[in-house]
């Protein structure tokens, strides 16, 4: 049988869905993804200095036409929260996150267990959609997840835990 | 020193000649924005504290053949500094973010902010690489710097001017705003 690469899998779905800018903030986990989205000429990326900044640059994509999606560790949800809520959920602005879902299963840094834990619970608090795709689910899952963000004007998060990134 | 309204004012009848897009800031800007004449090409932040600028950014980025102003004030520039970073790195030609800079949280009772003593923010953004810098403390060198881009700090006096809350709902502020900036292609 034929491998996946995971991160191949999710550019796939990214293009699929017709993601044309990206805002990031790097993850170890997320570095071929990050070349990827670089390389693509199609594609305008935007390295920001902080997650939450991301969500103002990408809303802004947005206003212009653009179908933004944000990288991220899930680190970076919790420096999010007020723009997702008072920015994306106030004027019902789409977002596609892709996040790296440390402090799990195979974690080796002990500071990213509390975020890690508390990620799906805050999403699920926030009422913002939240896929765990496995491997063979991914490219899918990914372009579905911007579909649900564009027909609900919300905000939807695509969960990648360790697990996801060591499957071949 | 000028009034922040008659600052913004300026701004507006600028951006109107230009066709340019305004991102307002949270609070009294964006109220004063709207009360020296309301535009559909006009995005009012309602919420987000820190981000006008860098929504300015994003629209920029992706209507690059359209003029973007942003709006922003001292304490939300404070509290989102990393933009000046990314302004920077990105560069783009049409954009321009202006600072209104009265020194203090003008919206929640004029608490002084770090600029009042010895923040400089012009040279934060010169710092963080910003291309193109300016001051502006006259309504000639404001008009003169709005026609830039890159950064442009305009220190105005502290004070609200008695304007009323904007009167428009925020899927309003979106549909009218999103008709100028992404209308639909005649393709699709």
């Amino acid at each position: 049988m034929m491998e996946i690469d995971p991160s191949s899998a999710v550019f796939r779905g990214m293009k699929g869905a017709g993601i044309d800018f990206v805002a990031s903030v790097p993850c170890i986990n997320l570095q071929d993804l990050l070349c990827m989205v670089d390389a693509d000429p199609d594609i305008i990326h935007v390295p920001v200095t902080r997650e939450e900044e991301g969500v103002g640059i990408c809303a802004g994509a947005y206003l212009g036409g653009k179908r933004p999606a944000l990288l991220m560790q899930n680190s970076g949800l919790g420096n999010s929260i007020n723009a997702l809520a008072s920015l994306n959920g106030l004027y019902k602005i789409p977002l596609l996150m892709i996040v790296s879902h440390r402090g799990g299963e195979g974690e080796t840094i002990v500071g990213q267990v509390p975020m890690g834990r508390l990620t799906p619970e805050l999403l699920d608090a926030m009422k913002i959609p939240r896929f765990s795709p496995t491997l063979f689910e991914a490219e899918e899952l990914v372009a579905r997840a911007w579909q649900v963000a564009l027909a609900d004007g919300t905000p939807t998060a695509v969960l990648l835990d360790i697990e996801f990134w060591r499957s071949r | 020193m000028m009034k922040r309204i008659e600052a913004i004012s300026t701004i507006a009848e600028e951006a109107e000649i230009q066709d340019a897009f305004i991102v307002g800031n949270i609070g009294f800007p964006s109220r004063e924005l709207c009360a020296v004449g309301d535009r559909t090409s006009n995005f009012y932040m309602l919420g987000s504290m820190g981000l006008a600028s860098s929504i300015g950014l994003g629209l920029a980025l992706a209507r690059p053949d359209k003029r973007v102003i942003a709006i922003d004030g001292d304490g939300a520039v404070l509290m989102n500094l990393g933009s000046l970073a990314t302004i920077a790195d990105q560069d783009p030609k049409n954009y321009l973010l202006v600072i209104l800079d009265n020194g203090c949280y003008g919206s929640t009772g004029s608490q002084p902010t770090c600029t009042s003593r010895r923040a400089d923010l012009a040279r934060m953004a010169e710092g963080a690489g910003v291309s193109e810098v300016r001051l502006a403390a006259t309504s000639e060198e404001l008009r003169n710097g709005v026609a830039g881009r890159g950064v442009l700090v305009v220190k105005v006096e502290i004070g609200n001017a008695e304007v009323p809350v904007i009167d428009l709902s925020p899927e309003k502020i979106i549909k009218r705003f999103m008709a100028r900036s992404a209308p639909p292609s005649p393709s699709s």
